[in-house]
């Protein structure tokens, strides 16, 4: 129980997609100008990230590496064009899903349901189960089941909402304010992110 | 020959080096601008990678693009850039093993790197191989360019050296009695984003001005 509530809260506050890794960044962007769609973008995040994370762990362990489904093959060399396949083919589900039971939330998710796909931080939390399944059993980051996956997956999509909500709120409030020419628009929202990001360092020493 | 290099190519490829650069100013691939910077190296071998794999991509889709039907073409587009990053990122584990073990997961994200997808669908569905050679070639490089940018400024002010080679001497550092410090700030990632900023600041400025 205490290495799901670590591996949940470390991949909010330390190991955050955003601040700590800059996964997702563009459409963290680009989407980022309203506080109402960057919350709908950040649940959409979180809910592939909670589908493909865990489905990605069991390809890996079952089929991709030696002693799964296919014997002593070791497959893991394909990992990237499966995972990919995994999302694209996943985003693809949700989003008619979404259109058949929810229609209202399909037409607020819009354009960026399909743009899941090529986000970063989905591809990018998939490989990073990759990394943390070699890792020994006791250390605070790994990932040894489907139950750990599912922790981490919902930490780092929940700790991506935060990061564009934020961002969001403080952009809303700074279309008031006196900003350089050639630095408005994206330089000044590059320096806001740098300067959440120097706030959230100050949670890198964090211990469960 | 002379078609190969007329006009129109000219412009095709220049244009992502500076007034259209893929960074700067589509806003594209920010991901792993930022994570891979605080070394040159790393940022070399990263630009160089994604160079090769959006000229080779380009291509491919190039020449199958009046074959794939319009509805699965992210699809067909996602397997054939995610091929090609395999094939890189074995290279890489061969050659420079150092490297991909610091590039870490920024090689396979390649795959997701906003400005390969963005090249097929706005570039390499319309034009012809060669075309979409020069396109991709020259959208990696003003990729690479910014990279470089950033990873100079961070290596040298965050550790005092460039490529690992030490240009501060040790004796002048304040822990053996001498009046330097590194800016350990460098080295974090927040700093590489304010660096980007300033390189999208002085970028604006410049192109302003002419």
């Amino acid at each position: 129980m205490e290495h799901f509530i670590s591996l949940f809260v470390r991949s909010i506050f330390v190991d955050n997609m955003i601040f700590a890794f800059f996964l997702g960044m563009c459409s963290y962007l680009a989407v980022s100008k309203t506080v109402k769609t960057s919350l709908g973008l950040g649940v959409a995040v979180t809910f592939v990230l909670l589908i493909t994370v865990p489905v990605d762990y069991l390809l890996q362990v079952k089929v991709l590496q030696p002693g799964g489904l296919l014997g002593d093959v070791d497959l893991t060399f394909l990992s990237f064009i499966l995972f990919i396949a995994v999302i694209a083919g996943i985003v693809q589900l949700v989003e008619m899903v979404v259109e058949r039971f929810s229609p209202s939330l399909y037409a607020a998710l819009g354009i960026f349901l399909p743009l899941i796909a090529v986000n970063c931080a989905i591809m990018g939390a998939s490989l990073f189960m990759q990394q943390r399944i070699q890792m020994p059993a006791e250390n605070t980051q790994a990932i040894t089941g489907v139950w750990d996956c599912v922790a981490y997956a919902l930490g780092s999509g929940i700790g991506w909402t935060l990061a564009i909500v934020c961002l969001a709120a403080i952009r809303e409030k700074m279309a008031y304010s006196d900003v350089p020419k050639p630095l408005q628009g994206l330089g000044i929202t590059f320096i806001t992110v740098g300067l959440m990001a120097m706030a959230f360092m100050c949670f890198s020493g964090l211990k469960l | 020959m002379s078609k190969l290099f007329s006009k129109e190519n000219g412009a095709v490829f220049t244009g992502p080096l500076n007034i259209n650069n893929p960074i700067a100013v589509q806003v594209l691939g920010i991901c792993s601008a930022l994570a891979v910077t605080s070394q040159l190296k790393p940022a070399i071998v990263m630009g160089l990678s994604v160079t090769v794999i959006t000229a080779f991509s380009n291509v491919i889709i190039s020449l199958i693009r009046k074959t794939i039907p319009n509805r699965i073409r992210i699809i067909v587009q996602l397997v054939v850039v995610a091929a090609l990053v395999t094939i890189v990122s074995n290279i890489l584990k061969a050659y420079v093993y150092d490297v991909s073990v610091q590039l870490s997961v920024y090689v396979g994200l390649i795959i997701t790197n906003c400005i390969l997808m963005g090249r097929l669908e706005a570039f390499a569905l319309q034009n012809g191989p060669w075309e979409s050679f020069l396109d991709g070639i020259a959208n990696g490089l003003g990729y690479a360019i910014i990279l470089v940018i950033v990873g100079f400024v961070r290596e040298l002010l965050g550790s005092g050296s460039l490529f690992g080679f030490q240009l501060i001497p040790s004796s002048a550092l304040m822990e053996n009695g001498g009046l330097y410090l590194h800016n350990g700030m460098m080295t974090m990632p927040a700093m590489a984003l304010i660096i980007l900023a300033c390189v999208i600041w002085a970028h604006r400025s410049y192109n302003k001005e002419k």
